[in-house]
């Protein structure tokens, strides 16, 4: 490439970088000042003081909805939906990719299809349906009923994506594993899963990022103490429309996105890893 | 009882036949080679027998029991793979003793055979190692340790060499043959090799489109090819195979190769006169045609020509010489001391006791 092409590049990705990291750095700005300091001067500026109580505040404090808990039980409501789904779907996922990919079967580029049909669908799309299910079951504003939802819907996308990782298994080893007298189970577990670490990397932290961010179906299914931290920062923003309290606001901000972007910071460099595993045979 | 019997085995891909009924009965401790050229069906049939396919029809039968509905775990076989297969996340160890702790066999037993087959096979450092520590002859012996720890009726190799460089195929062709001579199993190996299946087998089967074109001794199918595929697809360089008149003369039996001024009569043994006045195809060794001063192993008439050389490719431990012989090309095999050059007219002495005949419209060995 020549010297001003590559500058020509680098020149969009930075710009691509900061447009991205500017609304971040606000938030994280503000965080840190004082409701006075960012009523007196302007939205964008650097804390005079550091008001780290910001944190406190907004950790457990806060008033949401008429209960003062802060941010700490939705918090721990997200995890709660976020960690067994992400684990649960992950999990089916692995055993329907490695079942479509390597136990070929009448009708399987069928079922294939089905599943990962999911992925096109868009969420409005489903919400009704889902409404009369967690009804019907008796899960409507409850966790569990959010965990059933993203681990089903997850399974799409993690289908998708170990059947995609396992075509690339050879099938002498399916044969070999046939011939020592290994069944379904035992191939997957001994043989298949140790070989799929890159790919669930990508599977979990692709899941744990829409499921922690996923803000639709927790405020239309959860109400109150039940919500998740998305649908809880809304109501705290409610809460406290008459007078604004911005550093609190943004510190509420920050603490909810903290677990995914510590998930990205940790595994981002096996999630690029992951997906492009086994794209060259 | 045979420890391999397969009656009439049928196999089609949609309406594509791939197997045109095989039959076959192959004895305990025979070393059976199925050979042929790539899409003859060779490896679907070792598929077929281990049971990872079903056949269209037809029957397998392994230590006298049909085995069509078993699964291949239960049918007493084990098999090497071309890629090794091995399983990669697993020590040479556990790779070895997978098929036994799938069947829960005690661990002490597991442990008793894995060092039984780890001196057998020489790899008793490697034990604790995983796969992708192992050199490629390395891994050979491992798929191979793990056929061998079970102690199975039959065992399978599909193409195990081909992906291991020259120098290291020669020596695990030997030592797969050694091995066998020690334990004497009853083995099925496929390979498109001719020349692994000479050196290895006790009976070859040559496959083409879908059939067994021969099934007989690896010195039946070398020097009696049952039919023009075999006599061309054994041997390397080829069996020449030279269009031809069966002539009686004052003389005896005469094969003449080519017409007019170029034609070349070749004296044949007493035997062949009852084809007297028939087109056939000549088929004749490349090493029955040599350099004149030449001594083949038995008396008998010497049948000395000059011929014309078109090329030679010295190989070292001899040359390989392309002649006109009534028109037609022929190879030779002469001693590398013989300095040919294209161009020149060299003296062979042709070795015509070893000559085949075949019928030109159907291709079978009829003399």
């Amino acid at each position: 490439m020549p010297a001003w092409g590559r500058l020509l590049a680098h020149g969009i990705v930075w710009a691509l970088g900061i447009a991205f990291l500017v609304p971040f750095a606000v938030v994280v700005l503000n965080s840190l000042r004082t409701a006075q300091e960012i009523a007196q001067s302007a939205m964008i500026g650097w804390p005079e003081s550091w008001a780290f109580s910001n944190y406190a505040e907004a950790w457990s404090e806060f008033c949401v909805a008429q209960s003062c808990t802060g941010l700490r039980p939705f918090m721990w409501n997200s995890a709660a939906v976020t960690i067994p789904a992400t684990v649960i779907s992950t999990l089916l996922g692995a055993i329907a990719g490695y079942a479509i990919s390597l136990w070929r079967f009448r009708g399987d580029t069928w079922i294939f299809g089905l599943v990962t049909l999911g992925i096109f669908l868009p969420q409005q799309v489903r919400l009704i349906p889902w409404t009369f299910v967690l009804r019907d079951i008796g899960l409507i504003n409850t966790l569990t009923g959010l965990v059933v939802i993203h681990t089903i819907q997850g399974m799409s996308f993690t289908t998708l994506f170990c059947r995609n990782y396992y075509v690339s298994i050879p099938q002498d080893l399916m044969k070999a594993a046939r011939i020592d007298g290994a069944g379904f189970f035992r191939t997957f577990f001994r043989i298949v899963l140790p070989l799929s670490p890159p790919i669930l990397i990508v599977t979990v932290i692709w899941q744990f990022t829409h499921i922690w961010n996923e803000f639709l179906y927790g405020v239309t299914f959860t109400t109150g103490s039940q919500q998740p931290v998305t649908a809880a920062l809304i109501g705290l923003n409610a809460a406290i429309a008459d007078v604004p309290q911005y550093g609190v606001q943004s510190a509420a901000v920050v603490l909810a996105a903290l677990p995914t972007l510590l998930v990205y910071l940790f595994g981002g460099k096996y999630f690029l890893r992951g997906l492009t595993a086994g794209a060259v045979k | 009882m045979s420890a391999l019997s397969l009656k009439g085995i049928t196999k089609a891909f949609g309406s594509m036949p791939v197997l045109k009924g095989i039959d076959m009965e192959i004895e305990n401790g025979e070393f059976t080679v199925l050979v042929g050229p790539s899409g003859c069906g060779k490896s679907t049939l070792l598929n077929i027998i281990a049971g990872l396919e079903p056949a269209t029809g037809g029957t397998v039968e392994i230590g006298g029991r049909i085995v069509n509905d078993v699964a291949p775990k239960d049918r007493n076989i084990a098999m090497v793979f071309q890629t090794y297969a091995l399983y990669p996340s697993m020590t040479v160890r556990q790779n070895i003793t997978f098929g036994l702790e799938c069947r829960n066999v005690p661990k002490r037993e597991r442990e008793a055979a894995v060092t039984r087959v780890a001196a057998l096979l020489q790899i008793e450092s490697l034990l604790d190692r995983k796969p992708s520590q192992l050199s490629g002859g390395q891994r050979q012996r491992v798929a191979m340790g793990r056929a061998l720890v079970r102690d199975p009726l039959l065992f399978l190799f599909d193409e195990p060499l081909s992906n291991l460089d020259a120098k290291l195929r020669v020596e695990m062709r030997m030592e797969i043959k050694q091995l066998h001579q020690r334990i004497r199993s009853t083995n099925v190996y496929v390979t498109h090799d001719q020349i692994e299946a000479m050196t290895m087998a006790t009976r070859i089967a040559v496959m083409h489109q879908g059939e067994v074109q021969q099934f007989a001794d690896p010195d039946t199918v070398y020097n009696r090819p049952a039919n023009l595929f075999v006599a061309r697809f054994m041997g390397a360089p080829p069996m020449n195979t030279l269009p031809a008149r069966i002539e009686t003369a004052a003389g005896g039996v005469r094969a003449v190769v080519g017409r007019g001024e170029t034609a070349v009569a070749l004296p044949l043994p007493a035997a062949f006169a009852a084809q007297a006045g028939r087109e056939v195809v000549l088929g004749l060794r490349p090493e029955c045609i040599a350099e004149e001063d030449r001594r083949f192993g038995h008396g008998g008439e010497r049948v000395t020509l000059e011929l014309p050389v078109e090329m030679t490719e010295p190989t070292g431990a001899e040359t390989i010489v392309l002649a006109r012989l009534g028109g037609e090309r022929a190879l030779a095999r002469v001693s590398p001391d013989v300095r040919l050059r294209s161009g020149d007219r060299g003296r062979f002495v042709l070795d015509m006791r070893r000559a085949c005949l075949f019928d030109p419209g159907t291709g079978a060995l009829i003399a």
